[in-house]
């Protein structure tokens, strides 16, 4: 846990009468960084987001803000809050939700409507939001979000129901402002739709923290195998699958499964048999595989 | 300052909303076709009185006040924060550097705004037309004066306590049933179950010595007590009523009732929004 980190979070317990719905959970984000919170339903993603903002008081650990308490005034200015269902006033415009909020965070509405621009929905500024579609209503979150640069941003499962289009949009809008220093915490159901998106991925279940790493590091440490797909010359599959064993499927293809750290060597094998391959298709782990092996609590080897 | 600028933002939008939801217009007809109708089709003033058709019509509408004015308070009001609260945006506002006691405050004075706006629209459009068929003496314009400023006081009371039962629960569902709750038992209810004692008790000491302080801790009641008490004239009173000219009480004590009223009303809504987990 670094000093310049915006958030950082020290074995923050938060309880709800008998239920620990944070267990113990350290985890910090620092600025331009993007970390994706994943886990099921109940994991403890909300709660957590909710103690952040201090909304509830936790139970035991650390918290702090950029630096201050949370829900204090200076943590206040350095947040903003993206929920996940959220039903602004159907009367009301764009642009008038949006310098409703400018207000309500200190910020001149002149500086803040652009953000309509950078969230793609400038042309219906002056419609009611009432017209909107869900897409658009979570470009114009966004936009309430982004307003007054602030230093962490928190998404609290901010692309449930969009289409792939409105998904990649709202992730380069978030690469943008991570780039110009906010930090991001997001959470997310699927660890596919996060991929490529996100720096660092930590994940949640039943209040605990499994695991946290990039993406390529989780699946390292999952020790998940990587299936290499080779397809052999015409009449060749039998004695491809003589040398390099694996398995035999339909008509001139191999399967081959190793764990990572054996990948070159497979490859290395594979080249030797020269032309007798035509083709070879490495697949990773599948990424739910990854997720499904750490946010499971009896699978051996979750812990960080 | 900047408190008083997002304050300012609530306050404006609450406004905004309500001109757009077609709420000032139904009000503010509502209050001017309730007023004029008293004045041109109830008992209403005849020639055989002395005193003014403004002056008799106050008195009657303060009686209609009582059941008009708490309603519409109530209904501009009963979703503030659970409406909030069902619709996600609590937890959006709350995230920015808007503190909860300026929220309840704003939203208030947004609520009033829209309310006196159309009770003074309403009452005025009616006192204008009274005044203009029937002329209008300095006793009547005043009583007319009084009638309306005493009812967007009355406004107040109710908006501070719907917002404070929109504090309690999570769902506008809830907090429309109870705000209709309030409105029954505050309004129709007290008055009827104070009539039975008073009809049991034969003149007792209930009627003497509790009954008037009773009916004085009612914010409608108070409300009514002191239109009618300052109104001098052989208007019919009846009912809870006739009190207003056997008061034991200074009238103005009926201004103190609304006030404390105001302030308890608006500090049950803070501190429950305080308790507010959004």
């Amino acid at each position: 846990m670094t000093d310049a980190a915006v958030l950082s979070v020290d074995g923050l317990t938060v309880r709800f009468g008998s239920v620990t719905a944070v267990d113990g959970v350290s985890l910090s984000v620092a600025p331009g960084e993007r970390v994706a919170l994943l886990g099921h339903n109940g994991a403890g993603k909300s709660t957590l987001f909710k103690t952040v903002l201090g909304f509830l008081k936790p139970a035991g650990g650390h918290l702090v803000i950029a630096g201050v308490a949370p829900g204090s005034d200076a943590a206040r200015r350095a947040v903003s809050y993206l929920p996940e269902q959220v039903v602004f006033p159907k009367a009301l415009t764009g642009a008038e939700v949006l310098t409703h909020f400018a207000r309500l965070k200190g910020v001149a509405p002149k500086a803040a409507l652009p953000l309509l621009e950078t969230v793609g929905i400038a042309d219906a500024a002056g419609r009611a939001v009432g017209t909107y579609s869900k897409g658009m209503r979570q470009r114009l979150g966004l936009a309430q979000a982004l307003i007054g640069t602030p230093r962490l941003l928190l998404l609290d499962e901010p692309t449930s129901g969009l289409d792939p289009v409105s998904r990649r949009e709202f992730y380069d809008v978030l690469e943008a402002s991570a780039r110009a220093g906010t930090a991001v915490l997001l959470s997310s159901h699927s660890l596919s739709e996060i991929e490529n998106r996100i720096d660092r991925i930590a994940i949640l279940a039943k209040g605990k923290l499994r695991a946290e790493g990039s993406l390529a590091d989780l699946s390292r440490r999952a020790g998940l195998p990587i299936r290499i797909h080779v397809e052999a010359a015409e009449g060749r599959a039998d004695a491809v699958h003589a040398r390099l064993g694996g398995e035999r499927v339909n008509g001139r293809s191999v399967v081959l499964t190793c764990r990572a750290e054996d990948k070159v060597s497979a490859l290395a094998s594979l080249a030797a048999l020269g032309s007798d391959v035509t083709d070879i298709d490495i697949a990773l782990p599948d990424l739910d595989d990854v997720y499904r092996h750490y946010s499971v609590p009896t699978v051996e080897g979750a812990a960080r | 300052m900047n408190g008083m600028d997002r304050m300012a933002a609530v306050a404006a939008t609450e406004f905004r909303l309500a001109f757009r939801n077609r709420w000032v217009l139904l009000s503010t007809l509502a209050f001017t076709l309730f007023a004029l109708a008293l004045a041109f089709l109830g008992s209403g003033p005849s020639g055989a009185l002395k005193a003014d058709a403004l002056t008799l019509t106050a008195a009657s509408l303060s009686t209609l006040t009582v059941y008009l004015v708490p309603l519409m308070a109530l209904l501009v009001s009963y979703d503030s924060i659970a409406g909030e609260i069902e619709r996600g945006t609590l937890a959006l506002v709350l995230a920015t550097p808007l503190k909860r006691g300026e929220l309840v405050v704003a939203k208030f004075l947004g609520h009033l705004a829209v309310l006196a706006m159309a009770i003074a629209i309403g009452y005025g459009i009616a006192g204008a037309v009274i005044a203009g068929v029937h002329g209008a003496d300095n006793a009547g314009l005043i009583a007319w004066g009084r009638l309306l400023a005493t009812a967007v006081l009355l406004g107040a009371v109710f908006i501070a306590l719907g917002m404070a039962l929109s504090s309690l629960p999570r769902q506008t569902g809830t907090a429309a049933a109870m705000a209709i709750g309030a409105w029954l038992i505050l309004i129709v209810l007290y008055d009827l179950a104070l009539l039975g004692a008073v009809i049991v008790d034969q003149g007792g000491v209930f009627t003497k010595t509790v009954f008037p302080a009773l009916v004085l801790a009612n914010p409608g009641d108070a409300f009514r007590l002191y239109n009618l008490a300052l109104i001098e004239s052989n208007a019919p009173i009846a009912g809870l009523d006739g009190l207003a000219h056997t008061l034991p009480f200074p009238v103005s004590s009926a201004l103190v009732v609304l006030v404390l009223w105001l302030v308890a009303s608006l500090t049950v809504a803070w501190t429950l929004t305080r308790r507010i987990r959004p």
